[in-house]
C-alpha cells in the first residue's frame, strides 16, 4: 500500500509500531542503494530505539567474487582490449590492483553509463576489442542482455561480455537456508523489483514466513517500508507490502524479463562470503556464446583467496558491522581499500566511513 | 596509504587523494609561510617605502583549466578561466587587476571554436571588470593535449583582512544560492551529451557580491568559493582550519529541484558535487542580516541562505542535519566522484 504520510507522521506511526513490540527488531535492507541512501539521510539516528536496520547481500560490486574482478583487470591489461565498464567497478581491487591503476599504468579502460554507449563504440572503432565488464542484479542485466542482442544484430566482431550478474531471490534463500542471520524482514530494493515485480518475493513470506516490503529509495520511501515491515511484526502477520506501486508492478517488467531469458540462462554463481549458490547466477546461452568474453578468449577465473582479514562477508550477511572488523579505519580505507564493501561506494563499509555517526553510534549490525 | 606508482585521474579530484599528491610530492620541494597559508590566493607584502600593517597587499593566483566538453550548458572553458581566477581573488577579499592568459591548443583544433572561447573570455573579463593584461599561447601535437586547455594568473590587491582565527561558536555559514549545478551540467554534457536536460552550470564572477558583501559593514571572517569537492570539501577544510566542528543544515541548503534529481540517478552527494558561481561566507551571527541582505541584493544572490554554523565542539568534524531529522557526518571526497552501477 502507498503511505501518503510525510516524514514526521511516518516517524510517529514507526515509533507506535515498534512501541507495541517487546523486542528488538532487525530488518535487512537487500541493496546497497539503500544502505548509502540510509546512511546519507541519516535516517538510523531517527529510529526507535528497537529497530535497527542491516546491510544485505545486494551491493552488485560487494558480492563479485574476486576471481571475477580479476578477470575483467587481466582483459583490460593482457588482452589490450577496452574494458568498458560501470564507475563503480574502478576502484574494486583485484589480486593485481584496481581498473582505476590499471588505467594509470596505460590499461584503456571506459567509463560508461549505458551498454549500448560500448556497443557503439565497438561499431566506431572496428579494429579495437571491446569487451563490457557487466555485474549486477536484475537492474542491469536486461541492459547487458540488450547490448548483446544489439552486437548479435549489427554482427559485430570486436565486441564481447564479461558479465557476472547475480539474481537476486536464491541469494536471500541461500541467506534464510542458512540460518546464522537473525532478520526480522526484508527491505526489498525498488530498482530491481521494477523489473522483477513485487509478486516474486511472495515466496520469502510463503516459504519462510519473513515479511517483505518494497520500498524505493528515498527517506520517506525507506520509512513507509520500515512502517510496515515494523507493523507486521507488531501484529504477528508476515506479508509482502509495496509501498513504491507508482513504480513497481505486482508482475514486473515483462519485457525485460524476456530479454534476460533470450539471452541468459540460469547457472551456478559464486558469492563473496555466501559461497556457490546453485542457481543464482546467469551464464551467456550458447547461441550467443561468440560474445561471451570468456568462451571466446578462452579466459579462466581462479579462485582467489578473500584478504586476509577481511570481514565483508560477515558484513553483507547482516553478521557483523563494519566496526567488528579489525581492518576498519585502520588497513581498510576507502584510499586504500581491502574488502569490496569498503570499494564500492554502495558498500556498507565505505558508507559507514563516510557518513558514519559523529554523535550517535548507530548500532548497525551488532 | 602508500602513494601509487602511476598518477590516477582521482588524483586531481581537489579530494582526499589529491591532498595526499600535494603533501607527498609538491609541497615539500617548494614549502615557504606564504604557500603553507593555503589560501586560494597568495597574499605578498608590497614592501614599498610607505607600507604599514593597513596598506593594501597584492593578492596573487593561477590556475588551469581543463574542463571537457569545452562547451557546456551555463558555460565554457573561457568564462571559467576567468571567473575562476577573479573569484579566487575575490575570495580574499581582493579587487582583480589583471589576469594573464595562457592558451594550450592542440594540433587540429577548429580555429572556431578557439575564436567562441576568446569572444567568452572576452565579455567574462568585461562582466567581472577585469583585463587581460599579458598572455602566452603554446601548440602542441594532436594528441598531446584534449583541444584546447587554459591556465591563467591573477593579480588583485586587497586592504581586508580575513581573519579564521576570530572564529567563534555561534559563527554562521551563509551561501549566495543553490548548489551544484556546474559539477551535473559538465558531467551530464560530457556523459549524457544527448539528454535534454534544464540543468545549467552557475559559472559566474563573484567579485561583485562578495564586494557587495564587504561593503555592508558585515565582518566576514573567511570566505572560499566551493569548487571542486564541492560544500563538503569547503566545509571539512574550514572544520579543520578552525579545529571546531560545523553543523550544516540540509533543509537550508539550497538545491534546485532537476539538479537535486540529476544527483539522485547518477548517486551523486550534492554536497561533493563542484561549483563555479558559488561563495561560502562566515559572519558572526549579529552581522549575518547585514551580509544576507548584501547578497540577496546581488543578481547572483537572490537566493543567499544561511546554512550552518560553528559550534563549540573542538574535533573538526562536519556534521548534517539531515532533511530526515537524522545526523551524519560530512567528509571531504576521496577521490574522483563516479557514477553507481544502478
Amino acid at each position: 500500500m502507498q503511505l501518503n504520510l510525510d516524514i514526521p507522521q511516518l516517524l510517529e506511526r514507526l515509533h507506535a509500531a515498534a512501541g507495541r513490540v517487546q523486542r528488538s527488531l532487525a530488518f535487512m535492507e537487500v541493496c546497497g542503494t539503500h544502505t548509502v541512501a540510509g546512511f546519507r539521510t541519516g535516517l538510523h539516528a531517527t529510529l526507535p530505539a528497537n529497530v535497527k536496520l542491516l546491510s544485505g547481500p545486494g551491493c552488485p560490486v560487494c558480492v563479485t567474487a574476486q576471481g571475477d574482478i580479476d578477470l575483467m583487470i587481466d582483459a583490460a591489461l593482457d588482452c589490450h582490449a577496452t574494458l568498458c565498464t560501470y564507475g563503480d567497478m574502478l576502484k574494486v581491487p583485484g589480486t593485481r590492483g584496481s581498473l582505476e591503476y590499471a588505467r594509470g599504468r596505460g590499461a584503456k579502460v571506459k567509463v560508461i553509463y549505458s551498454t549500448l554507449d560500448a556497443v557503439k563504440l565497438a561499431e566506431a572503432n572496428p579494429q579495437e576489442q571491446f569487451v563490457l565488464g557487466a555485474v549486477g542484479f536484475e537492474t542491469t542485466t536486461p541492459a547487458t542482455a540488450v547490448a548483446v542482442l544489439e552486437a548479435s544484430k549489427r554482427g559485430l566482431e570486436n565486441f564481447t561480455v564479461l558479465a557476472s550478474h547475480k539474481v537476486l531471490l536464491p541469494a536471500l534463500r541461500a541467506l534464510l537456508d542458512g540460518g546464522e542471520v537473525k532478520v526480522d524482514g526484508f527491505l526489498c530494493p525498488g530498482h530491481a523489483s521494477v523489473v522483477l515485480g513485487a509478486e516474486a518475493f511472495r515466496q520469502l513470506v510463503t516459504d519462510y514466513a519473513m515479511p517483505c516490503v518494497i520500498a524505493g529509495f528515498d527517506a520517506r520511501q525507506m520509512l513507509a517500508g520500515m512502517v510496515r515491515l515494523t507493523e507486521m511484526a507488531a501484529d504477528n502477520k508476515p506479508d509482502l507490502d509495496n509501498v513504491y506501486p507508482q513504480v513497481v508492478k505486482d508482475q514486473g517488467n515483462l519485457v525485460a524479463q524476456g530479454i534476460i531469458e533470450k539471452v541468459f540462462e540460469a547457472a551456478p554463481a559464486k558469492w563473496r562470503a555466501l559461497g556457490e549458490i546453485p542457481g543464482s547466477g546467469l551464464r551467456i546461452r550458447d547461441q550467443y556464446a561468440h560474445y561471451d568474453a570468456i568462451r571466446r578468449f578462452g579466459l579462466k577465473a581462479t579462485d582467489a583467496p578473500e584478504p586476509a582479514g577481511c570481514r565483508c562477508g560477515e558484513v553483507i550477511t547482516g553478521r557483523c558491522s563494519p566496526a567488528d572488523c579489525g581492518l576498519f579505519r585502520r588497513k581498510c580505507t576507502p584510499l586504500s581499500p581491502v574488502g569490496p564493501c569498503m570499494v564500492s561506494s554502495e558498500g556498507t563499509c565505505a558508507a559507514w566511513f563516510k557518513y558514519g555517526p559523529a554523535t550517535k553510534p548507530t548500532e548497525v549490525g551488532v | 596509504m602508500n602513494l601509487p606508482t602511476h598518477i590516477l585521474l582521482g588524483h586531481g579530484g581537489g579530494g582526499q587523494l589529491m591532498d595526499q599528491l600535494l603533501d607527498e610530492v609538491v609541497r615539500p620541494h617548494i614549502t615557504n609561510p606564504t604557500l603553507e597559508e593555503g589560501l586560494d590566493s597568495a597574499l605578498l607584502d608590497l614592501n614599498c617605502a610607505s607600507s604599514g600593517p593597513k596598506s593594501p597587499k597584492l593578492a596573487f593566483t593561477m590556475d588551469g583549466y581543463v574542463v571537457t566538453p569545452w562547451k557546456f550548458p551555463g558555460g565554457d572553458i573561457g568564462r571559467i578561466a576567468i571567473c575562476g581566477t577573479v573569484n579566487d581573488l575575490a575570495v580574499c577579499g581582493a579587487r582583480p587587476i589583471g589576469i594573464a592568459l595562457g592558451l594550450i591548443l592542440a594540433e587540429g583544433l577548429e580555429t572556431c571554436i578557439l575564436r567562441e572561447v576568446m569572444t567568452s573570455i572576452a565579455a567574462t573579463a568585461k562582466e567581472a571588470g577585469v583585463k587581460i593584461v599579458t598572455g602566452d599561447t603554446k601548440v602542441v601535437g594532436r594528441g598531446q593535449a584534449d583541444g584546447i586547455f587554459i591556465t591563467t594568473a591573477g593579480v588583485g590587491l586587497t586592504s581586508v583582512n580575513l581573519n579564521p582565527s576570530s572564529i567563534a561558536a555561534g559563527d554562521l555559514l551563509l551561501i549566495n544560492g543553490p548548489i551544484a549545478d556546474h559539477g551535473l551540467a559538465v558531467m551530464l554534457s560530457r556523459e549524457m551529451p544527448h539528454l535534454q536536460t534544464p540543468i545549467k552550470s552557475d559559472v559566474a564572477p563573484l567579485n561583485g557580491l562578495i564586494q557587495a558583501v564587504l561593503e555592508s559593514g558585515a565582518e566576514v571572517k573567511l570566505m572560499r568559493d566551493p569548487t571542486r569537492s564541492g560544500v563538503a570539501g569547503l566545509a571539512a577544510d574550514f572544520a579543520k582550519r578552525t579545529g571546531r566542528r560545523i553543523v550544516l543544515d540540509e533543509k537550508a541548503i539550497p538545491v534546485r529541484r532537476e539538479t537535486r534529481h540529476a544527483a539522485e540517478m547518477l548517486g551523486l552527494d550534492l554536497l561533493e558535487v563542484a561549483n563555479e558561481g558559488k561563495v561560502v561566507i562566515v559572519v558572526a551571527a549579529k552581522d549575518a542580516d547585514k551580509a544576507l541582505q548584501a547578497m540577496r541584493g546581488h543578481a547572483l544572490g537572490h537566493s543567499a541562505a544561511i546554512i550552518g554554523q560553528f559550534t563549540e565542539r573542538t574535533d573538526a568534524i562536519v556534521e548534517l542535519v539531515t532533511a530526515t531529522g537524522g545526523r551524519r557526518i560530512v567528509q571531504k571526497p576521496f577521490g574522483e566522484q563516479l557514477p553507481r552501477i544502478c
